[in-house]
């Protein structure tokens, strides 16, 4: 019997400025099932509580994500929003080229426009001694059933920059 | 069955040396430029040892053999685009002649299908081709079982080369030319291996799944291909961060054929090691299936050849 696959989610906290505070959050995530994507934890900005904002991408079988979430709460760490956009499947590819001449930030943005995905990762690497084949892996959260659009929204952006991707394959993404 | 052999290279001459094994008679062999024919049979050994010692099968002129009294033609000269020949050719004078054809050439199959389908309705002979797509492994007759129209989807590993060379990188974190220099050292690579990295053999094989679930329609061109000469160590070592590996992979399906390098779960059937090939399956009642193994070989396409040898009646 295969497990039912994990579902990427995004969870809203806030955190006081203490020590420690973070691992706490986020022990409750790991102990629950849950799978950190990645932890967006912007300690400069305060919200007008004084708190710091975290944006948590997570994944977790579909039957773990409330469980998460209540036991977030029942370890006393605010939770603001709980999968405010709810993505259902996630989509990995690989970039290969001159990435820096693709200046990708700008194209990343409209690629969460354009193919209603969110960039949960985005790992760059280069290739030493190859400044024109560096490679990219691209992590996307996109809504269920719209994984083949994304991909056509990565395809096109990888042909407008002059791009190779590597594609997952169907079903496995 | 006494069969004729067009083509001595390693497929050509496994075929003549196993032959006798599964029951058959090879009664004509050529290659580019030679033939041996005799009506009771060829001794394997005087046929192989002059090819080794001369260059040559036989004092005869290639043509001889395709004049040959054989039951089957045994279609193994090197693959060649476009018009397919002279393999195309080869196969046409065994079929106008009422000949069974057993093609481990994919030119014509994957060039000209529609012409060798023609060719089949109007004699008494018949066409399989199971050792043109993964060389020992029965994919084409797993199609023919299940039956086409009820398989969805095909994708494989199609070629031992790319595999071999991205198994390679992956595993030992080597680069594309490096790899590429240790896999000619061991014949696993040719000195020119345009055809393999560039994804032209894997392409084949596509189109002729496509053409076999089909029914016909595929060549070389209508295949999207990408090779795996783009295919940086940095790319793998990313997939592996993540708990994937690339494979060249081969799809057919309701939308098409392609073949391009394709990121997998490290542990996923498809993600073969080295040389080997799997073709996975999607059928429309019994789920899926995978069939992996040896994707090349002489011995290895000749058990395929000869295989189809005894789907003849």
């Amino acid at each position: 019997v295969s497990e039912p696959a994990n579902r990427a989610h995004t969870l809203r906290l806030e955190l006081t400025d203490e020590p420690g505070e973070l691992l706490r959050a986020l022990s409750p995530i790991a102990d629950n099932g849950g799978n950190l994507l990645s932890i967006f934890h912007e300690r400069g900005s305060l919200t007008p509580r004084g708190r710091i904002p975290v944006e948590v991408d997570l994944e977790c079988p579909p039957d773990r994500f409330d469980q998460i979430v209540d036991a977030l709460r029942d370890a006393g760490v605010t939770v603001i929003a709980a999968d405010a956009e709810r993505y259902g499947d996630a989509v990995t590819v690989l970039l290969v080229g001159d990435l820096v001449a693709a200046d990708l930030s700008d194209a990343l943005g409209q690629l969460e426009e354009c193919a209603s995905a969110s960039v949960v990762d985005f790992t760059l690497t280069d290739e030493p001694g190859q400044d024109d084949r560096a490679s990219a892996r691209l992590r996307l959260a996109v809504a269920s059933g719209s994984a083949d659009d994304a991909l056509a929204a990565v395809r096109d952006l990888a042909d407008e920059k002059d791009l190779h991707v590597v594609e997952p394959l169907v079903g496995d993404a | 069955m006494r069969l004729a052999v067009m083509g001595a290279g390693a497929v050509g001459r496994s075929v003549l040396d196993l032959a006798g094994e599964y029951g058959h008679d090879v009664v004509a062999v050529a290659d580019s430029g030679s033939a041996a024919v005799a009506e009771d049979g060829l001794d394997p050994e005087v046929v192989l040892d002059r090819k080794r010692a001369e260059g040559s099968v036989g004092g005869g002129d290639p043509a001889d053999a395709l004049a040959a009294d054989y039951d089957a033609l045994v279609e193994a000269t090197p693959t060649t685009l476009g018009d397919a020949e002279p393999g195309f050719g080869h196969a046409e004078a065994a079929l106008d002649a009422d000949r069974h054809v057993v093609l481990a050439n994919k030119g014509p199959v994957a060039e000209r299908y529609g012409d060798v389908r023609a060719l089949a309705r109007e004699s008494a002979g018949e066409v399989r081709m199971e050792a043109t797509v993964g060389g020992a492994i029965p994919a084409l007759a797993t199609i023919e079982g299940v039956g086409p129209e009820r398989v969805t989807a095909a994708r494989g590993v199609l070629n031992g080369t790319a595999n071999f060379i991205l198994s390679r990188m992956a595993a030992e974190g080597l680069n594309y030319e490096h790899v590429l220099a240790e896999a000619q050292d061991l014949g696993v690579a040719e000195a020119d291996p345009t055809f393999d990295v560039e994804g032209t053999d894997a392409a084949l094989k596509c189109a002729i799944l496509a053409n076999v679930i089909h029914g016909g329609g595929y060549g070389l061109a209508d295949v999207d291909v990408e090779g795996i000469t783009n295919v940086p160590p940095s790319a793998l070592d990313l997939a592996d961060e993540d708990g994937r590996t690339v494979r060249l992979i081969g799809e057919v399906d309701q939308d098409g054929a392609r073949v391009g390098p394709r990121l997998v779960p490290e542990n996923d059937t498809l993600a073969v090691s080295g040389t080997m090939n799997i073709v996975q399956l999607e059928t429309e009642h019994a789920g899926r299936l995978n069939l992996s193994g040896r994707g090349a070989g002489g011995p290895e396409t000749a058990s395929a050849v000869l295989a189809d040898v005894s789907r003849l009646d």
